[in-house]
């Protein structure tokens, strides 16, 4: 099985800054990011300066350089969605995007996991979306394609988005977190898997990678929870656009996988806190998933900037009246593809 | 001789609840190793082959054994829907069965270990697969959230946290890997190493390809649509026989609600068949799996077809109108397909008025 060798400079590390200090963090990934270019982007929120170590080939963008480059806009980049200006800055075809409390995680020999070649990995060896190997991966070293599947599908097709996991603090929701103060994830499971066509799932954007070129605008920065605030559990919006994103990859022909790489995720926040916050979140899943379940995009939807404009649509008649913050998320779609046609829609 | 380690349950469960189904043509010794998991369960082995073989069954197993003369005295005229020459045989276990839960394995796999070096009692496994709900609405990222240590993530919507009943339990094999025969061909030499600690359901919508080396399933949930098919003696097609039920049953299961887990337990796979034997075998199937997989994607099922024998029957009615004209075998088949349920439904009256409570889709 033959695999795209990409070159460091196709990629662009994206870290979207919710706390000032970086020092630890990306002391900690040092050895891993090193080789990479890293755009790092402040929360607009955030009042302190960066502290930021030295060694590192990267670029620093704050509120300012957002107004600057973005200009007039109803787009919010505030927390987590901050680093949705780095994906629109960023001119590489493949981008990595990790939080900035996830550092290297062992797996289970106890060896660094490098998480940025395998996301790159994932994004170099095709996807096999039509049918489910049961062996997992059929590209993987020591993994092949099982006896019953059909030899048409087996050149698979181009994977779009790679979903890491992790360990430690697993990204469980609130109530979960709240009931079982104790779990954390210690479980390595050594596969990664493409999710199959027509199949959702909630995307984290905890640990994710992406080819830029291919899925474009197709992450964006959209659904704000009235009580959003710093911490995952206090966010729905990755799970929003990974619902979006998995829609346009089934309807462009493009895989999504999940499973390793892992990261270990720090200890943060107080899930019973964040009970109040996230609920909101919580009760808009069960509208958001029939939604999802029962979309289908148009045949002339033929880029992901098409996708998400008919899905915006389609958002604003059928979740928008039932609740303003889909009608807001649906508008803030539209404006998404405006500042990428007008910012980014080129790689270098 | 396994050593009984500490994952052998004290008093086991589903004890009377289960049977183990497994065909073979040769002795039982591999029996050995699995005594210490399987020795408090009943076997119900199906010989295939010779009749006038005897086979040696280690002592101090309970079981039943049927040939193909018992096969032949029992069904009458309907045996011919079971397959001769052909581990597909073992379908005739399923329907003489008695019990609500079904464990198949080959007599060519053994205990494995897990990576700590425990051996793994892959028979508990399958059963807390089958007694935990699958989730096939929605693709949960850390695996099956049911499993201790793990829970649905975060964006998983609450009404869908129930899941779905569990119907199938499809494990797994460390060692000789179950590749197609030019797989095979192209590495002779790979071999499965890699341990997955992860048990997750095949959502629904999605095929996949059922092996049945490592199989259990609920009985009473999709029983009547495990029909091996027709392969072996007189046929044109082999080692196709799981993937055939597998398709079916997954599309069953999707009509029904019910869930299809995927993932551990891993057995140990000792034995690697002769790719050119398996080639000559598996050849016509490699063609038609091409035409296989499209129809079986699309087919659909009647909102009245609330049983799975009515599914099957359904299906059976689509075989012959999409795939009889890929080749004459499908009609055949279709009808063997129809000959299968009839001889379900004798031998299991009681069944046959089963309506599956589940929302047909």
């Amino acid at each position: 099985m033959s695999r795209a060798t990409i070159k460091d400079n196709e990629v662009d590390i994206v870290i979207g800054a919710l706390r000032s200090d970086l020092t630890s963090f990306l002391n900690g990934w040092r050895s891993v990011f090193s080789q990479f270019h890293l755009i790092i982007v402040k929360d607009p929120d955030l009042k302190e300066e960066l502290k930021i170590p030295d060694g590192f080939n990267l670029t620093v963008y704050t509120k300012t350089d957002i107004d600057q480059i973005v200009g007039s806009t109803a787009l919010s980049f505030s927390g987590y969605s901050c680093r949705y200006f780095g994906f629109l800055v960023s001119k590489r075809k493949y981008i990595i995007s990790i939080d900035d409390d996830c550092f290297p995680a062992k797996d289970n020999k106890g060896i660094f996991v490098d998480a940025m070649a395998q996301h790159i990995e994932n994004l170099t060896t095709p996807a096999t979306p039509f049918f489910f190997n049961t062996l997992y991966d059929p590209y993987r070293e020591g993994a092949d394609f099982v006896r019953g599947y059909p030899f048409s599908l087996r050149n698979g097709v181009d994977c779009a988005l790679s979903c890491g996991l992790w360990l430690n603090l697993a990204d469980l929701d609130a109530p979960t977190q709240a009931l079982k103060p104790g779990l954390r994830n210690n479980h390595y499971v050594d596969a990664v898997l493409t999710v199959p066509r027509t199949t959702l799932m909630p995307v984290s954007g905890i640990n994710i990678a992406f080819d830029r070129e291919a899925l474009g605008p197709a992450l964006f920065p959209a659904l704000k929870l009235a009580g959003e605030g710093k911490v995952r559990w206090e966010t729905m919006e990755d799970i929003w656009c990974g619902m979006c994103v998995k829609v346009v990859c089934d309807h462009l022909g493009l895989g999504v996988k999940s499973g390793i790489p892992y990261v270990w995720r720090k200890d943060r926040g107080n899930a019973v806190e964040s009970l109040k916050k996230e609920w909101e979140g919580v009760k808009l899943m069960e509208e958001i998933v029939p939604f999802f379940q029962s979309l289908s995009l148009s045949r002339t939807a033929a880029t992901a900037e098409e996708c998400v404009v008919e899905m915006a649509t389609t958002v604003k008649q059928h979740l928008g009246t039932a609740h303003p913050v889909f009608g807001r998320a649906a508008d803030s779609m539209v404006e998404w593809v405006r500042v990428w046609k007008a910012v980014g829609s080129k790689s270098s | 001789m396994a050593n009984p380690s500490s994952s052998v349950p004290a008093t086991p469960v589903l004890k009377d609840e289960l049977d183990i189904v497994i065909p073979t043509i040769r002795n039982l010794d591999f029996l050995e190793q699995w005594r210490p998991f399987f020795q408090p369960y009943h076997l119900i082995i199906i010989q295939d082959g010779d009749p006038t073989k005897t086979i040696n069954v280690p002592e101090g197993f309970d079981y039943e054994l049927y040939n193909r003369n018992d096969i032949n005295r029992i069904l009458g005229p309907k045996a011919s829907c079971i397959s001769f020459k052909d581990s597909a045989c073992r379908c005739f276990g399923y329907m003489v069965s008695k019990k609500k839960y079904i464990y198949t394995i080959d007599d060519d796999c053994f205990v494995a270990k897990d990576p700590s070096g425990k051996e793994i009692n892959a028979l508990q496994q399958h059963i807390k697969n089958l007694l935990s709900p699958s989730s096939p609405y929605f693709f949960n990222t850390l695996y099956d959230p049911y499993r201790e240590g793990t829970d649905f993530v975060r964006g998983y919507p609450f009404s869908l946290r129930g899941g779905a009943p569990t119907a199938v339990s499809h494990g797994l094999w460390l060692n000789i890997p179950d590749y197609d025969a030019p797989t095979q061909l192209v590495k002779p030499l790979e071999r499965n190493t890699r341990y997955v600690d992860a048990v997750l359901t095949i959502p629904k919508g999605t095929l996949f390809p059922m092996c049945g080396m490592n199989l259990a399933f609920n009985r009473e949930l999709i029983g009547p649509a495990m029909y091996f098919g027709l392969m072996g003696d007189g046929q044109p097609i082999g080692r196709y026989d799981d993937m055939w039920a597998g398709w079916c049953t997954k599309v069953i299961c999707d009509h029904l609600g019910l869930g299809v887990k995927t993932g551990l337990p891993y057995i140990w796979h000792s034995k690697a068949s002769n790719p050119f034997v398996n080639l000559r075998k598996e050849y016509k199937g490699i063609f038609w799996q091409e035409e296989l997989i499209p129809f079986f994607q699309s087919v659909s099922l009647p909102k009245d077809c609330t049983s799975v024998q009515q599914c099957y029957i359904e299906i059976s009615k689509q075989v012959k109108a999409k795939l009889g004209k890929v080749d004459d075998y499908f009609n055949k088949l279709a009808d063997a397909m129809v000959t299968w349920i009839e001889a379900w439904d004798e031998l299991n009256p009681s069944s046959s008025a089963t309506v599956h409570n589940g929302a047909a889709k």
